[in-house]
């Protein structure tokens, strides 16, 4: 497989605290990576340097070198709402804008400048479709957004990041908030989707993360213990603080 | 209805109330308890009395008002003249006046105050929204006189250098100042209102590729729509409620006229100078401030009603 994202020493500091230490890691294209790890040992922060969403959070200080297809996003010449455009995410909780489902489907490609009112529709139905959620709304789509239920809010949320094209897609913890069986819908959705995009998923289930990705990074305060292929890395962990974590010992 | 099974299931536990190990009774209950509400009572009926009492006052003035003088000619009237004959009222000047002072006032608060509101919400560091935010709670606190001799002193020599024909009384001064005074209030409620939009909504626009700016005006400001609609009302029914800086600094003129450089005179100042000068109780003219009164009482009430139908209509839920 081949890499796409790059990530070395990387050094992220919230003001005082250090957040992620020395992280080096390179993340496959078209397939899905996992983080798993404790509460509080930095995955989401990870995650949200991927997107520069940690940008926005004052007093942040960043060290080391991240590239995505070979460019460094940290460097001058990028900009963050082009990269965003090309790095979706999906939260932990699903938050779609209280407009109706098709205004927040449409809200990303009309943010990038599309008005035509039939590019969108067709934007619409194939974000929808993608994200497995088109026979269920399509005969509703000028309903809130808010007026359905909180699986298919995030199955809207992922068709809404998808809708502007991206080519990586960030999920953190995007399960976490749903039922079991709006959970399987997303995991099955995840599989149709790592063959046109490049997952990474922020899970604190090991059951998913080993039912669903390719491969798995075990993080511990701030530092990555451990990344493998999903398999390997469940079955035969190399370093005994991965083994002690997912044999439910600690965390 | 369920007495009958009662004694059944009393006697299955095999305890009654008189053997009972359990005490409900309240120990501490002490005669404050009793009072207080009482009390409590007391004061929210002396608002509510008050209220009544002004409600009644300007209702039976007002009727003796409109036996003299038909509503329809109240109502229609172009001219106001309660001391010079011919004697006329007719209220257009009055609302004209008020009018043109609310819409200037409206003017300069409602985008002045919005774009604070967005750029303390979206932009300032939260260092400089801790230093901003009581400064305006404690400008809209500034006696509204000190407005009025702002207004006459600085604001009308500064415009009498633009416009050298204006009068010292004039509608823009005044309406500017009206303008400046509520610009506080409108900035203060409307970043509440957009504060109040959650964390989560920004995110996913900005992770969207959305800038600063798109956030602010396609996700905070739809969704804080509401309350924002509701500050500018709020705005508005300040704005015409306002008296002193309109008594000083905008003359006293009835004039229907939508000319901002001239003088005129709105519904409160009129108020205010009958109110000051020596009209014999139960006069025309002593009537006539109450049916101003009352036709101001009702224009802020529908306003308000206006403002919850709007906010309701254009509510986006988060
Ligand atoms: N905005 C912030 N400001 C300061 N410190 C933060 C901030 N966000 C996270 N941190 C700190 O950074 C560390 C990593 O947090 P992060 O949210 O990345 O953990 P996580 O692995 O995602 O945890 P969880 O599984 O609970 O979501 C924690 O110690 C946390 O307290
Ligand atoms: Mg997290």
């Amino acid at each position: 497989m081949q890499t796409l994202i790059e990530i070395s020493n990387l050094n992220l500091y919230y003001s005082s605290v250090h957040a992620l230490k020395n992280v080096s890691l390179s993340i496959p294209e078209k397939a899905i990576t996992a983080f798993i790890g404790p509460s509080g040992c930095g995955k989401s922060t990870l995650l949200r340097t991927m997107n520069r969403m940690n940008d926005m959070i004052p007093g942040t200080r960043i060290e080391g070198k991240l590239t995505i297809g070979g460019t460094d996003i940290y460097s001058n010449e990028v900009d963050v709402e082009t990269l965003r455009k090309k790095v979706g995410m999906v939260f932990q909780q699903p938050n779609p804008f209280p407009k109706s489902i098709y205004d927040n489907i449409a809200y990303g490609p009309r943010l990038h400048g599309i008005r035509n009112k039939k590019q969108l529709d067709e934007i619409v139905e194939s974000s929808l479709r993608a994200a497995a959620l088109w026979d269920e709304v399509k005969d509703h789509l000028k309903r809130s957004a808010l007026s359905i239920s909180g699986g298919q809010q995030q199955r809207l949320c992922i068709a809404r990041a998808l809708a502007v094209n991206p080519d990586i897609l960030l999920m953190d913890e995007a399960t976490s908030a749903l039922d079991p069986i709006s959970t399987l819908k997303i995991e099955e959705l995840t599989q149709e989707l790592k063959n046109r995009y490049t997952i990474v998923m922020v899970t604190h289930n090991m059951h998913q993360a080993a039912r669903v990705s390719d491969q798995t990074a075990f993080f511990l305060n701030g530092e990555v213990v451990e990344h493998a292929d999903t398999e390997k890395l469940f079955s035969n962990p190399s370093d005994q603080r991965t083994e002690d974590y997912i044999s439910g010992r600690f965390g | 209805m369920s007495m009958p099974t009662l004694p059944a299931s009393k006697a299955k536990r095999g305890r009654t109330d008189a053997g009972s190990t359990y005490s409900f009774k309240n120990e501490k209950k002490s005669l404050a308890d009793t009072v207080m509400p009482l009390l409590l009572f007391l004061c929210a009926a002396v608002s509510i009395l008050t209220t009544i009492g002004i409600v009644v006052t300007l209702l039976t003035e007002t009727y003796h008002f409109f036996r003299e003088i038909p509503i329809f000619e109240f109502l229609t009237g172009r001219k106001w003249s309660p001391l010079i004959p011919p004697v006329s009222y007719g209220i257009l000047p009055l609302l004209s006046g008020t009018l043109l002072i609310t819409v200037i006032a409206c003017i300069v608060a409602i985008p002045i105050g919005l774009a604070s509101a967005i750029y303390l919400s979206e932009y300032a560091p939260s260092s400089v929204r801790r230093v901003v935010k009581p400064i305006l709670e404690v400008l809209a606190g500034v006696p509204t006189i000190v407005y009025g001799y702002f207004a006459l002193t600085l604001v009308t020599p500064l415009l009498r250098e633009i416009f050298p024909q204006m009068g010292v009384f004039n509608a823009l001064s005044a309406g500017i100042v009206v303008g400046i005074m509520i610009i506080p209030m409108v900035c203060s409620l409307s970043e509440d209102a957009m504060s109040a939009v959650p964390r989560s909504l920004r995110d996913g626009a900005y992770a969207l590729g959305a800038t600063r700016l798109e956030v602010a005006l396609r996700i905070v400001v739809p969704a804080a729509f509401s309350g924002i609609v509701a500050s500018a009302v709020l705005a508005f029914s300040r704005a015409i409620g306002e008296t002193m800086i309109v008594t000083v600094a905008a003359g006293s003129t009835p004039k229907l006229t939508a000319n901002p450089l001239e003088s005129i005179q709105t519904m409160t100042a009129y108020i205010v100078q009958v109110s000051l000068g020596d009209t014999p109780r139960g006069s025309l003219e002593y009537g006539s401030i109450f049916a101003v009164g009352m036709t101001l009482f009702v224009i802020t009430f529908l306003l308000n009603i206006l403002a919850q139908y709007v906010a309701r209509r254009f509510r986006e839920e988060y």
